[in-house]
């Protein structure tokens, strides 16, 4: 009981919006033997497979696990699908990690993946139900008027959205895995870009991307044995809130305060502006950014918009914020919780590159998803916990 | 695996399971079993520690549909939860790994699914490679009939040893109050019907159903604080087999024998089983992958031949099963859950009285 959770493998797919030279089989095996070739692991060295994406109706495809059993190398393993809405990617790393910290598994393979190519996610969250208020055209339209919320709530200058959206595509073009790389972008052609749902614009949005996302995960003794420096797991969480319930406050969710206090208390940390060296947070729509700075912990409430305004989450900020990116550059939906915990395991480990924090020790992966009220975050660091 | 800390089923509820649940919805189908089972468990709401449930949105025609049904459990202030897209015996497995990191005491589980809006045959056609066997439509149905073809060629079963299974099910059914389908009709009579999906009959398939059920977990001495006798779940585990049927030896269960053997189902006296078995030769391939002597009570609930909830007659089989133990019916018990075409995916557990 309570083993300890070591990192030894990430890989990920070169995210685009359309994979046609690959199947669905394909861009998660190609994740997984990424992941696997940093571990130095082969197939037969995995117990488990814990696998995760958004609703099946993405690629019409129902339990699509059943089908990626060979692809996976789960033959005669146990196989085990997770679906939390958009948190999805962070829960099944969650849940593949609980495997090892229970003494069950020893060595867990975790992947999760989205190819949106195969059909239109807008429109799948765009199905008319009876009884229950519309999404209007896509996520956007849902979110927009939280945005609009925050804006009215905390003071915040319009230009806020443009300065994360900015900075993450700049970082992305560090990142050679994500999927938009534009260097012509620049204040004013998001600024002059077409408002989709007001307040967010079309360059404020995320892209639709084909992609997938895996990991090794180990026990301890996994992690002293890890052909390249582990990333050590300090804290876990998940919380779940109502999507209609009229006492929630969407804007600074209760569940994600919650989250955020279980997985800091687990990790120790106190001060998470001060002890979190690196953070990979899933920001779909631009204004997420200072919402969650706020709703983690990170500045007062109403205060979130000043450090983005101030340049503290710039990769020179003293809290780096979305160094790959972040999903502003690539949205595989059901893998991108787990690249938020997979390039936040990747900065303790050193492994990011160009957008590689110098002396990053304690990284903070975090994801939301639903009408934002499922959340899964994890802290890793390059120490044991 | 490490020593592992005892875990209980303390409490199971169910819904009518019926043909067509036309008057609730999923939340309103689930919110009366939350209530009973808790209840039953003697737990208020907040004395819950984690949440899993299992679902499918290709039931429902909806995306991200289970994030309504969370409405069920009135998850506010904010709660510890999680949410498979497989049957609810997988919820009720990741709720048990949950347990066994020592962070959680007390989990409840529940699973639904309502086939009567869609046609299920055609629906879990959705389930197959999409690139090479969807695109055919293979229906469920026709698949299953397929395997027990095979069987019947290699001699593992009978037409007879199949009805059988199809009149002691719906025959224990009609003591059940949840089941859907009873019936009093022996083997000889059902022989005489006519074939429906050759060498199937209608009798040899499960019917289409609507339901969801509810579970509660509670690890040592607070189950046994809750529960007069807890069915401590002393093994489970779950594999997967190729889903290419080429791939795969149809006329047995290696899946499920994998899952029997870690999970311990030789280590003693099986009392009684409750298997899910959509299709009647599939019981009879899955009594011999576990081992079952013919002593063993097989599915005294009725099983999935007498009412066939997708994504949760599985975990219906895990409260069949312990409430059996519970009620004193049974020292030790095996409960089965299946997923996928054929008995793809397969889970045992096995539960005992203390």
């Amino acid at each position: 009981m309570a083993e300890r959770i070591a990192v030894v493998g990430i890989g990920q797919t070169h995210h685009q919006s359309t994979r046609g030279d690959v199947s669905i089989a394909g861009l998660v095996r190609e994740a997984a033997q990424r992941a696997l070739d940093d571990a130095q692991y082969d197939w037969s060295d995995i117990d488990a497979v814990v696998i995760g994406k958004a609703p099946d109706f993405f690629e019409g495809v129902m339990m699509p696990e059943l089908y990626l059993a060979e692809a996976l190398g789960a033959v005669g393993k146990p196989m085990f699908r997770v679906h939390t809405a958009g948190s999805v990617g962070g829960s099944t790393a969650i849940v593949a990690s609980d495997l090892i910290k229970a003494g069950i598994h020893k060595k867990v393979l975790t992947v999760a993946f989205e190819k949106q190519s195969e059909s239109e996610a807008m429109w799948a969250l765009s199905l008319p139900i009876p009884f229950q208020p519309p999404m209007h055209a896509g996520a956007g339209g849902y979110f927009a008027p939280h945005v609009r919320a925050y804006m009215q709530r905390s003071g915040a200058p319009d230009h806020i959205g443009i300065l994360v959206v900015l900075k993450d595509r700049l970082n992305a073009l560090k990142n050679p895995y994500a999927h938009l790389h534009d260097d012509t972008i620049t204040f004013e052609s998001v600024r002059d870009s077409m408002m989709l749902w007001d307040p967010i614009r079309y360059s404020e949005t995320c892209p639709s991307s084909d992609g997938a996302c895996a990991m090794v995960l180990t026990d301890e003794a996994g992690g002293d044995a890890a052909a390249h420096p582990a990333a050590w797991v300090h804290g876990t969480a998940m919380r779940s809130e109502p999507t209609m319930f009229a006492g929630r406050d969407t804007v600074s969710p209760l569940a994600g305060k919650d989250c955020a206090k279980d997985v800091f208390g687990q990790a120790g940390i106190t001060n998470p502006r001060e002890q979190i060296d690196v953070v990979e947070m899933y920001v779909p729509f631009s204004w997420f950014e200072p919402m969650w700075l706020e709703n983690l912990g990170f500045a007062a409430e109403g205060d979130g918009w000043k450090m983005v305004e101030e340049g503290a989450t710039q990769m020179t900020g003293d809290l780096p914020v979305n160094c790959s990116g972040g999903v502003l550059s690539s949205n595989p939906i059901g893998a991108s919780g787990m690249l938020r915990f997979a390039e936040a395991a990747m900065q303790v480990r050193g492994q990011c590159g160009e957008h590689q924090i110098e002396g990053a020790r304690t990284a903070l992966g975090h994801a939301y998803g639903g009408g934002s009220q499922f959340y899964s975050m994890w802290v890793v660091g390059a120490d044991k916990p | 695996m490490g020593a592992l800390r005892d875990v209980a089923i303390i409490a199971f509820s169910q819904t009518p399971l019926v043909r067509r649940e036309e008057a609730r919805n999923e939340v309103e189908m689930l919110m009366p079993i939350v209530v009973e089972v808790l209840e039953k468990a003697g737990l208020a709401h907040d004395e819950i520690d984690f949440v899993c449930s299992g679902s499918s949105d290709y039931l429902a025609g909806q995306a991200f549909s289970f994030v309504m049904t969370l409405d069920s459990v009135g998850p506010w202030p904010p709660i510890s939860e999680s949410h498979v897209d497989m049957d609810g015996a997988w919820a009720l497995y990741e709720a048990w790994v949950k347990m066994q990191t020592g962070t959680v005491d007390t989990a409840l589980v529940y699973s639904y699914g309502k086939s009567s809006p869609g046609d299920i045959r055609r629906v879990l056609t959705r389930q197959l490679d999409p690139y090479y066997l969807g695109p055919l439509w293979p229906d469920s149905v026709s698949l299953a009939a397929l395997q027990a073809r095979a069987c019947l060629d290699r001699g593992v079963v009978t037409e007879a040893a199949m009805a059988e299974v199809a009149a002691r099910s719906r025959q224990a059914a009609a003591s059940n109050p949840f089941a859907q389908l009873t019936s009093s009709a022996d083997a000889d009579a059902l022989l005489k019907e006519p074939m429906f999906v050759d060498p199937l009959r209608v009798h040899d398939c499960p019917p289409v159903t609507d339901g969801g059920a509810a579970i509660v977990l509670a690890a040592g001495d607070k189950a046994r604080e809750l529960c007069d006798r807890p069915a401590w779940i002393r093994g489970i585990d779950h594999r997967i087999e190729p889903h290419n049927l080429g791939l795969r030896d149809l006329t047995r269960s290696v899946s499920t024998e994998q899952a029997a053997a870690r999970a311990g189902v030789g280590g003693a006296k099986v009392d009684l089983a409750e298997l899910h078995a959509p299709f009647t030769h599939q019981e009879l391939v899955l009594r011999r992958a576990l081992g079952l002597a013919d002593d063993t009570v097989v599915n005294p609930s009725g099983g999935a031949l007498a009412a066939n909830v997708v994504m949760a007659s599985g975990l219906i089989r895990l409260g069949e099963a312990a409430t059996r133990v519970s009620q004193g019916q049974a020292d030790r018990a095996v409960a089965h859950a299946t997923s996928g075409p054929c008995l793809q995916q397969n889970l045992v557990c096995v539960l005992e009285g203390e």
